[in-house]
């Protein structure tokens, strides 16, 4: 091994402090919002908080907690989270094994069908006025229904069964098993990694997505957690909080968003260490094949 | 039970043989072909049913709904309008400075986040590649994805506390005796908050495909490069990047057809009417247009017109590379 230039090894150094600056940049504003949620009013409009609680105060969790708006929002995300990945995962996985069976005529036209799709799209309008015609408007199926395929997740399914060894179905074909008893017995047990991958890009899409449920929602209750948060932030650019009547309530306007931002947020955070090695090979899949 | 099964997948089916003819076999043949498959593998027929009918009803029938961008459309009335208007609503839009205006936005926004947020990812990821200690690099990576898994909404939210007067970007400003700036309030800050975000959202994952791509290099091209006498930069000039090109030039199409799709979401939760000579683009203006003030087929008419656009884009850039460096995505 060459010895390292002398140029060289200043640019590691350079590049090591780069990449701390990226860490930093990129956590900074989380550790901050953290922060914020347990500190107090005054510290907050001081500007005083940074990585660390300043003033320490709980009032706005307790209030957040005694919401029940917050909760029932809450409840609506998880439901509509499983339903749509419920109907998502049935669809897709249905028209992926479809799509891999290379000897199937007309194939390339399903494959079209759907393709097609990542292209070009009816837009907002039209969709809209589908689904108020359709009379699925305030119920879990505007959220779920229009968003059951994606397309991208389509294709990393369809290319994960193609790689999979088609003697085993051949076999199964001829001890007499279906094409239904193929795919529930042979095919979905030997793709547990990929079915446990397409689980969690749909469940974090729809547990993250907001503006289906703002457009096709009338009601309050009905909303998902992040359009209560929603709600909360873009009121508060309308108009100031200041001349808020008691002690509580400017402390409640000082870090309610922060508060808001870290309890919706929480979900993602803890599971991420966990799941991110599967999205990273989940999108890894798709590119390949994409 | 087989036989009221056995008629059930034809409907479903029916449609793709008329889009797909075979050339010079006769027509019979094409049609006991279609028997044949259809009798051998109506099962797996049947599976794709409900797919094709989610397709038809979620993705095919807006697009012909786009007929409203034509005709006369009533709310509760049908879908596809009442009667022939002509270009009534494209004239309209067309002479509407409004529509100038967020077109002009769209083209700013759309530009500018192609400028920064293309390139960064493909630093970053050359960056990443040159750290030696592996624990080091899979923190750095860990940490950059991060904001990816968040909901838009979730990183608004924290763009807005960032900047807001009493954040910590006002804080440091401080530092330096400045004024608090009010960002989010102020049309001329709107672009660099946009991209800025956008940035601090997607810079990190949009390093992985260049990350894969870089593992695939062959160590002895670098090697052969050494006995050759390049030194560094050489070798990331004449090696790094040309392994990585077939997925820069595909991200880049990518790119330019979702130009015009600024980021709507963001647009819609990060803007409001104060900053609109800035932050107003095409698809939030459809949506108020449409949805807040009922006028759906010149709403329509745009939306249609953004996506055309959209459409002759990634086209277009798709050829322009197939002829110029050989890789396209179709």
């Amino acid at each position: 091994m060459v010895k390292p230039s002398r140029s060289y090894r200043v640019f590691q150094g350079v590049n090591g402090v780069i990449l701390t600056l990226v860490v930093v940049v990129t956590l900074y504003p989380f550790l901050n919002i953290i922060a914020r949620s347990f500190s107090g009013e005054r510290q907050i409009r001081a500007g005083e908080v940074t990585l660390w609680p300043q003033g320490f105060n709980l009032t706005t969790y307790k209030i957040v907690f005694q919401d029940s708006m917050f909760w029932r929002n809450y409840g609506n995300t998880v439901l509509y989270t499983v339903v749509a990945t419920a109907v998502a995962m049935v669809l897709t996985t249905c028209y992926a094994y479809v799509l891999s069976k290379k000897h199937l005529r007309g194939r390339s036209t399903l494959v079209g069908i759907a393709v097609f799709t990542m292209f070009f799209t009816g837009g907002l309008i039209p969709n809209y006025v589908l689904i108020t015609s359709l009379g699925i408007k305030n119920s879990v199926w505007a959220i779920a229904l229009p968003n059951a395929i994606s397309v991208f997740n389509l294709l990393v399914m369809k290319a994960f069964f193609e790689s999979l060894p088609s003697e085993l179905e051949e076999a199964a074909q001829i001890d007499g098993l279906s094409t239904y008893g193929i795919l529930l017995k042979i095919v979905l047990p030997l793709s547990k990694a990929v079915v446990a991958t397409m689980v969690l890009f749909y469940s974090v899409s729809f547990w993250n997505s907001w503006f289906s449920a703002f457009l096709y929602m009338d009601r309050t209750d009905l909303m998902p957690v992040t359009v209560y948060l929603r709600n909360l932030i873009q009121g508060a650019t309308g108009g100031s909080n200041a001349g808020a009547g008691t002690e509580q309530l400017s402390q409640v306007g000082a870090n309610i968003q922060a508060v808001t931002i870290v309890l919706t947020a929480l979900p993602i955070l803890c599971v991420y260490p966990f799941v991110q090695r599967y999205f990273v090979s989940g999108v890894m899949l798709g590119a390949v094949k994409g | 039970m087989s036989t009221s099964t056995r008629s059930a997948p034809p409907p479903g089916t029916q449609e793709p043989p008329p889009t797909k003819a075979p050339p010079r076999r006769g027509r019979r043949r094409t049609r006991t072909g279609w028997r044949r498959a259809l009798r051998r593998d109506w099962q797996l027929y049947s599976l794709a049913v409900l797919p094709l009918l989610f397709f038809l009803v979620f993705r095919y029938l807006p697009m012909i709904g786009n007929v409203i961008a034509f005709r006369r459309f009533e709310p509760g009335g049908s879908i596809f309008g009442e009667q022939w208007v002509g270009l009534r609503y494209v004239e309209m839009f067309l002479s509407d400075p409004t529509f100038w205006q967020v077109f002009r936005n769209t083209l700013w926004l759309g530009g500018l986040t192609l400028v920064f947020c293309f390139p960064i990812p493909i630093v970053l990821a050359l960056l990443l590649n040159e750290v030696r200690r592996r624990s080091l690099k899979r923190f750095v990576q860990s940490v950059s994805y991060l904001p990816h898994f968040l909901s838009i909404v979730i990183v608004a939210g924290i763009t807005m506390q960032m900047l807001a007067t009493d954040g910590p970007i006002n804080h440091a400003l401080g530092w330096f005796g400045h004024e608090p700036i009010r960002f989010i309030q102020e049309p001329e800050w709107f672009r660099t908050v946009y991209v800025g975000s956008e940035i601090w959202q997607t810079a990190g994952w949009g390093t992985i495909l260049y990350l894969a791509a870089l593992t695939t290099i062959d160590e002895d091209l670098y090697e052969a490069a050494r006995i050759d006498g390049a030194n560094r930069w050489q070798q990331i000039w004449h090696v790094t990047l040309p392994g990585i090109r077939p997925t820069m030039i595909t991200l880049l199409i990518l790119n330019v057809g979702t130009f015009l799709a600024v980021g709507f979401e963001k647009v819609l939760l990060l803007y409001n009417p104060l900053t609109y000579p800035t932050s107003d683009v095409i698809s939030t203006y459809v949506y108020r247009t449409g949805v807040e003030s009922n006028s759906f087929s010149y709403a329509a008419a745009i939306g249609l017109f953004e996506a055309i656009i959209g459409l002759v884009l990634i086209m277009s850039a798709n050829q322009l590379s197939r002829r110029t460096v050989g890789t396209s995505l179709w």
